[in-house]
């Protein structure tokens, strides 16, 4: 099974998120979360942290543009994730364990695909490139 | 292991959780756990026997944590929160897990794998809950006196009532009368109340009360301090300082029209005018109905101008909501004035929700056309010798074209906006793509905003007509009123702190706050970063700047959410 962590957002994607589940979509049953109070406050050491830990990836599913806390937090969420995939490549891992999408609060739909996406990304990433013949 | 003594509920939700989780093995797994002293599963966790029982619990395993899994945290944080405290437990030892909308409807076809799940969030909730420290809320003094900013219908309406409960108002007008909009769009709809009528009501009521300052031509400046007692500056007309010590500020500097472009479907061409422009026309009363001297024996609505743009186009997508009521309305004014003017209204969509119906029906008894273009083919409007031309293709008539020759054609332009960066600049206060003030949630905190004690009300915070503006300034007048009366507020002590121990005054999360929440203080022999949390959000913007992961927000500590990932990556027995 690929287990992905999500960060999400106390205030807003985390109600998106709600939804998905009020609404009886499902998705991947790797997919866990843990609500922060703004993505701008993830830590990038604590997505290293899951990579190390067995997750596969890690997904932030931000406030984008509907922040209520900061109007750049797109800008800083976003030097968040840099900051986490090349801590990543710094330990060999591949930077594409990481991905940031915006999440509204009623975005039920996209985040599913989202998981659903990045799920079958992961998968692919766990397959060895075949040796070259 | 951490010695400490947590209890968990695991709640059924009556079938909602425990149709697709196994609670009973959820349970019996996480009572084996470290830390975990005793798991109950209850039917309904929030009902006043689980609650009793979990009290219970509480005081006889003399716990220091509860966790429940149950439904989102935005549900119930605050019943299990005051569980606690009944129990004589911190509140903020207490962890909400999320096992229903992020766990049980979301995997309704795998039992075994939800049940995993469940055990994995539970856990991590523990894990959670087992660094959590006991925190006190943050109380602050709050003054009876607010600043209501803007005196349109909104900003009238919640200084009276603002009055009414005691609390001194100071109202800050920067027009040079109070009012606003209304006053100049005669009859109002639903129920042709006369605007100027309606606002000088309200404005006489205003200048009879004691405790309610005017200030005309005026505006604020700047603004310090915090939720109970923010100090504020304002300039007045003759360009003195005043500054006052408030405990909340109210916000109601409304809309401006949109104003279309020179050409915007014939705007700038004779007889081409914006809704305002015809009200104000229908308002001074001549009759018969004329404009620059010419009869108007017709009259062509252009509907949705400057509203409901593609994203492409503009920030404007969204609907304004009063104009198809409004036009509507006016519809039935001209139809009342003289029955025999032909109306035509190209419209895009009718919304004139609820009792507003009633509007549109009478319109179209009256006489009214309706013709329903798309946004990809509006109509155009030109003028040949002196006529309006007006081509638009009606959707209703699979696209054909119809021709009109209409006297006037009035543009339904919608609600933008006020230039106000001044005062959001003032108030840092956050605004949203459209432009408008933008509130914490637009249906569960709809007059709220990030900045502690601030309220936005009326068309400030997005378009509404009268009676949905008075009603959202009651709302802002609620809050504010709840935050005074009663002379002090707790807060949430979920705020930054600093580890005084690995700090080293590199003002890297001083540089990162946006909110000036964070100063250099002396500890011992060396200067490290103290966060106030008064100012402090808690959004955490300082934690990934910081170089020694120093700081962190409470509840969301390093230690917390490393040990939560812990949990989760273990696998469930
Ligand atoms: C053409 C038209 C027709 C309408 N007809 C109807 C109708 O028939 N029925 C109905 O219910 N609604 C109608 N409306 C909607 C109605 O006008 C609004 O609902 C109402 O005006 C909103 O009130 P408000 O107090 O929020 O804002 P406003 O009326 O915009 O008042 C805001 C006030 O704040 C002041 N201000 C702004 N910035 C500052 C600042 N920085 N400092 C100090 N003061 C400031 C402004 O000068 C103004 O006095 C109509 C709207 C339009 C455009
Ligand atoms: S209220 Fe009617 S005219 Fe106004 S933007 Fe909405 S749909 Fe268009
Ligand atoms: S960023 Fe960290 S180390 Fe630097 S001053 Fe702030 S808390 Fe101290």
């Amino acid at each position: 099974m690929t287990r992905i962590l999500v960060f999400s957002t106390n205030a807003i994607s985390d109600m998106g998120i709600d939804l998905a589940g009020s609404s009886h979509v499902d998705y991947p049953v790797g997919v866990e979360t843990i609500a922060v109070p703004c993505s701008s406050g993830i830590n990038p050491a604590w997505i290293v942290h899951a990579v190390k830990s067995g997750f596969d990836g890690v997904f932030v599913a931000a406030d984008g543009p509907e922040c209520s806390y900061l109007n750049d937090c797109v800008a800083r969420t976003g030097k968040v994730i840099e900051r986490a995939q090349a801590l990543l490549k710094e330990d060999g891992l591949d930077p594409a364990r990481v991905k940031t999408a915006a999440i509204c609060s009623v975005c039920s739909e996209p985040f599913v695909n989202h998981m659903k996406q990045f799920s079958r990304a992961l998968e692919a990433l766990a397959i060895p490139p075949a040796a070259p013949a | 292991m951490t010695g400490r003594r947590i209890g968990v509920v695991v709640c059924q939700c009556g079938g909602n959780i425990s149709d697709y989780v196994d609670t009973e093995k959820v349970r019996e797994t996480i009572e084996k756990d470290a830390d975990v002293v005793s798991a109950q599963v209850q039917m309904f966790a929030c009902s006043d026997a689980a609650q009793q029982d979990a009290i219970r619990e509480i005081r006889e395993k003399k716990l220091d944590g509860v966790v429940v899994c149950s439904c989102s945290p935005k549900l119930h944080t605050a019943t299990f929160r005051a569980m606690a405290e009944r129990a004589g437990l911190n509140p903020y030892q207490y962890t909400q897990v999320n096992i229903r909308e992020q766990d049980s409807w979301a995997h309704t076809h795998d039992r075994g794998g939800a049940t995993q799940k469940a055990i994995h969030l539970a856990r991590a909730g523990v894990a959670r809950t087992a660094l959590s420290e006991p925190l006190e809320k943050i109380r602050v003094e709050t003054l009876p006196a607010v600043v209501v900013v803007g005196g349109g219908v909104a900003g009238l309406r919640a200084a009276l009532e603002l009055s009414e409960m005691g609390i001194s108002v100071h109202l800050v007008e920067r027009a040079e009368e109070l009012g606003g909009h209304v006053a100049r769009w005669g009859n109002l709809f639903p129920n042709d109340k006369v605007g100027r009528e309606l606002v000088h009501g309200l404005i006489s009521a205003v200048r009879a009360r004691e405790n309610i300052a005017v200030y005309l031509g005026a505006e604020l400046l700047e603004k310090s301090g915090r939720l109970g007692a923010f100090q504020v500056k304002l300039r007045t007309r003759s360009k003195e300082t005043v500054e006052l010590t408030v405990g909340s500020i109210v916000v109601a500097t409304g809309f401006e029209p949109y104003a279309p472009q020179a050409g915007e479907f014939g705007y700038g061409l004779p007889g081409v005018v914006t809704l305002p422009e015809f009200k104000e026309l229908l308002a001074t009363g001549a009759r018969p109905l004329a404009y620059q001297g010419r009869p108007v024996r017709s009259i062509a609505y252009v509907y949705c101008v400057g509203s409901r743009e593609s994203p492409d186009r503009s920030g404007r997508t969204y609907c304004s909501r009063y104009c198809c009521s409004a036009t509507s309305h006016i519809a039935t004014v001209v139809n009342g004035l003289d029955p025999s003017v032909r109306q035509y209204h190209l419209f895009r969509d009718i919304r004139t929700y609820g009792r507003y119906e009633a509007l549109y029906e009478k319109a179209l008894r009256g006489g009214s056309v309706y013709l329903r273009y798309s946004e990809e083919d509006p109509p155009s409007v030109t003028s040949s010798d002196g006529q309006l031309v007006v081509k638009v293709k009606d959707r209703l008539l699979a696209g054909e074209e119809v021709e009109l020759r209409p006297d006037l054609v009035v543009l339904v332009t919608g609600m933008t906006p006020r230039e106000n960066s001044e005062l959001t600049q003032a108030l840092k206060l956050p605004v949203g793509k459209d432009g408008f003030f933008r509130e914490v949630h637009v249906k569960l905190r709809p007059v709220e905003t990030v900045m502690d004690g601030i309220f936005i009300v009326g068309a400030a915070q997005g378009p509404k007509n009268v009676a949905e503006s008075v009603a959202s300034a009651l709302a802002g007048v609620s809050k504010a009123g709840a935050l005074l009366m009663k002379g002090y507020v707790n807060l949430d002590p979920l705020v930054a702190a600093v580890d005084p121990n690995l700090c080293l005054w590199c003002e890297e999360c001083l540089k990162a706050c946006p909110y000036g929440a964070v100063r250099p203080v002396e500890a011992g022999d060396k200067q490290i970063a103290e966060v106030s949390s008064l100012l402090c959000k808690g959004e955490g913007a300082c934690v990934p700047a910081c170089p020694k992961q120093a700081i962190s927000v409470r509840g969301y500590t390093n230690e917390q959410v490393t040990a939560m990932i812990d949990a989760l990556a273990q696998e469930a027995a």
